[in-house]
């Protein structure tokens, strides 16, 4: 793990080696970062703590196999929205109970609502709306009883799209809600 | 947990002496009048890797507005006005001729002389000397450049400015700044995670960005000079979309607590957080209008996103774009007469321009899935994202839609261009 110090001097070195390398007070850029995440998992801390939240690994290890067991309607992680559209669409309402009776059962268990839309318009307006489909599928299990502190929800808005996308269908599979529990 | 890592590229100032393109710019229109125009090889440039006549040459002939026509076979290639046999180039068809001499002087410097003479007139339009180092030798050219394509077009040039954009090659995403014709690309930022959204400081020092390196989006300010970034915007959900203010005092941002991404500005310093949208809708993509009184932004709270404005200090907003069910990505010129976005356009994305004087709008682009359009700081072209197949690439084209420029890189795939304002 480094600290926010460790960060700090990391970033102080790197421009002390650039301007000594670049030897030079004009235009030229004396730094790249490159930010590389080491981290295991997509933790559900609040991300301006570095510190995070320590996950209780052994606990999720165990619910791994009702998650992914490919006969559970949990194993099912998508949830498919339409063109601009935020509504969970009828059929995707089992899907969505199923995961809110799994987490009022285990009410210690977190979850990350991840938010995706197809590549095409805006990148900006994308990340908003990826961000409101989240949403929708917190408020629906909110509505089934599920803890506000269990879901964390996040817009990833079109930066998950397949650039090789030329038809509805493939379109259809970028506009997603994906339901993600630690460790995975 | 997080461990977020910062690993120092040791590689990464090879960028600053890279002096090839990373970015192949090709003319695909021209203005139909084209300024005749000779460009005769600088006198005693040998000592330079490239002859600054050449990076003259190439600058002007991208424009679109110039013919630069062939010196090889004239018998006389005069280094300064006096030389010049006006004549031999009004054979040639020349309206002008553009000469240079570039000698060593103390200190390791360089001092660069040029002058523009009007062919037909038998006038020296321009004579102007810089004093320079050596690897400055292209920014000059392009300075050069700009004094000539203002002395001849009547409006300033911007060869001598900056473009940024993100290149994700594999799984990587890099964010680089490179001189306007694709030269001395630079990695800003070189993350696993995406990196979207860059804007330029007004004075060209600082970008804002938006970076998913914490897993979710947040907003930087990176100084270019010191390589200093600083998270500005981290609050709770997603921040993104930032725009600075005219003044370079602050940013216009786009917080998203629950549903509805909403706007905000901020110091650019960070702190300072206020509000300035409260709709029920998606509001985003904030630009402040030139004249720094207004924020324009998209939403769809009527439905479908359309572009809106609002006061700086909040309060009403009041629609601006009407044709069409789809028109996102504002971006003013710098004079604040004319308006870029993108609309959708029977389901092609396109760019286009209102002129804010008259109202009128024009579709620009012709590709499918176009998108971030930018002003070069002299307005005369429009810098923007597109796609064939499935990689992006950049293209320009002027605000009339007669010059059409292409940006290739030669792997990645490029996306999210913004055009810098000139360099100082």
């Amino acid at each position: 793990m480094t600290n926010p110090t460790n960060i700090r001097s990391k970033l102080l070195i790197a421009a002390a080696i650039s301007v000594f390398l670049v030897g030079c007070k004009s235009t030229p850029i004396k730094d790249g970062a490159e930010v590389e995440d080491k981290s295991a998992s997509a933790s559900s801390a609040d991300s301006s703590d570095v510190k995070g939240a320590v996950i209780d690994g052994s606990a999720a290890n165990s619910n791994v196999n009702e998650l992914n067991d490919p006969n559970s309607i949990l194993s099912k992680r998508n949830i498919y929205f339409d063109y601009n559209s935020d509504t969970i669409r009828a059929e995707f309402r089992p899907n969505v109970e199923a995961h809110a009776k799994y987490l009022n059962a285990h009410t210690a268990t977190k979850m990350t609502l991840q938010g995706n839309a197809d590549e095409r318009g805006a990148r900006e307006y994308n990340l908003s709306l990826a961000q409101r489909r989240a949403v929708a599928v917190k408020k629906a299990l909110n509505i089934l009883g599920v803890s506000d502190s269990q879901i964390e929800t996040v817009s990833y808005g079109e930066e998950n799209a397949n650039p090789n996308c030329a038809s509805e269908d493939c379109y259809q599979q970028d506009r997603r809600v994906e339901i993600v529990y630690p460790n995975e | 947990m997080h461990t977020i890592r910062l690993v120092v590229l040791t590689f990464f100032s090879l960028f600053t002496f890279t002096s090839h393109a990373a970015l192949d710019i090709e003319i695909t229109g021209g203005s139909a009048q084209q300024i005749p125009i000779a460009v005769v090889p600088f006198g005693n440039s040998t000592s330079l890797k490239q002859d600054m006549a050449d990076i003259i040459n190439a600058d002007l002939r991208r424009s679109g507005l110039f013919r630069l026509l062939d010196t090889r076979g004239m018998p006389n290639k005069p280094t300064n006005a006096t030389q010049v046999r006006h004549a031999e180039w009004a054979a040639l068809q020349a309206q002008a001729v553009v000469v240079g001499n570039v000698t060593s002087i103390a200190g390791g410097k360089l001092k660069a002389s040029f002058q523009l003479v009007d062919v037909l007139k038998q006038r020296t339009l321009a004579d102007v000397d810089f004093q320079l180092k050596p690897k400055h030798a292209r920014m000059t050219a392009h300075r050069i450049a700009d004094v000539i394509y203002e002395k001849l077009t009547g409006k300033p040039g911007a060869f001598a400015s900056r473009i940024a954009y993100v290149t994700k090659k594999g799984s990587r995403h890099y964010l680089y700044v490179a001189d306007a014709d694709g030269y001395n690309p630079q990695a800003l930022v070189n993350s696993i995670e995406p990196v979207i959204s860059p804007s330029w400081s007004p004075d060209g020092t600082k970008m804002a960005y938006v970076s998913f390196e914490k897993k979710k989006p947040i907003v930087f300010v990176h100084t270019l000079t010191t390589g200093k970034r600083k998270i500005v915007a981290n609050y709770k959900g997603n921040n993104s979309a930032p725009s600075w203010s005219p003044d370079g005092r602050k940013l216009a941002i786009v917080l998203t607590y629950g549903a509805n991404s909403q706007i905000y500005t901020i110091n650019a310093n960070g702190g300072g957080l206020k509000r300035i949208t409260k709709s029920r809708g998606i509001d985003t993509e904030p630009v402040f209008s030139p004249d720094g009184k207004w924020i324009y932004f998209s939403s769809d709270r009527g439905g479908s996103p359309q572009i809106y404005k609002t006061s700086v200090n909040g309060g009403g907003a009041s629609r601006v774009t009407f044709q069409g069910n789809y028109n996102v990505s504002p971006h003013f010129s710098k004079d604040g007469k004319l308006l870029s976005y993108i609309r959708n356009d029977g389901g092609s994305f396109k760019v286009a321009v209102k002129d804010m004087t008259t109202g009128q709008v024009q579709l620009l682009s012709q590709g499918r899935q176009d998108e971030s359009p930018s002003f070069a700081p002299n307005g005369s072209m429009i810098l923007y994202a597109t796609k064939k197949g499935a990689r992006g690439s950049l293209a320009a084209v002027s605000f009339d839609g007669k010059v059409r420029q292409s940006l290739k890189e030669a792997r990645g795939d490029v996306r999210e261009p913004a055009w810098g304002p000139m360099l100082k």
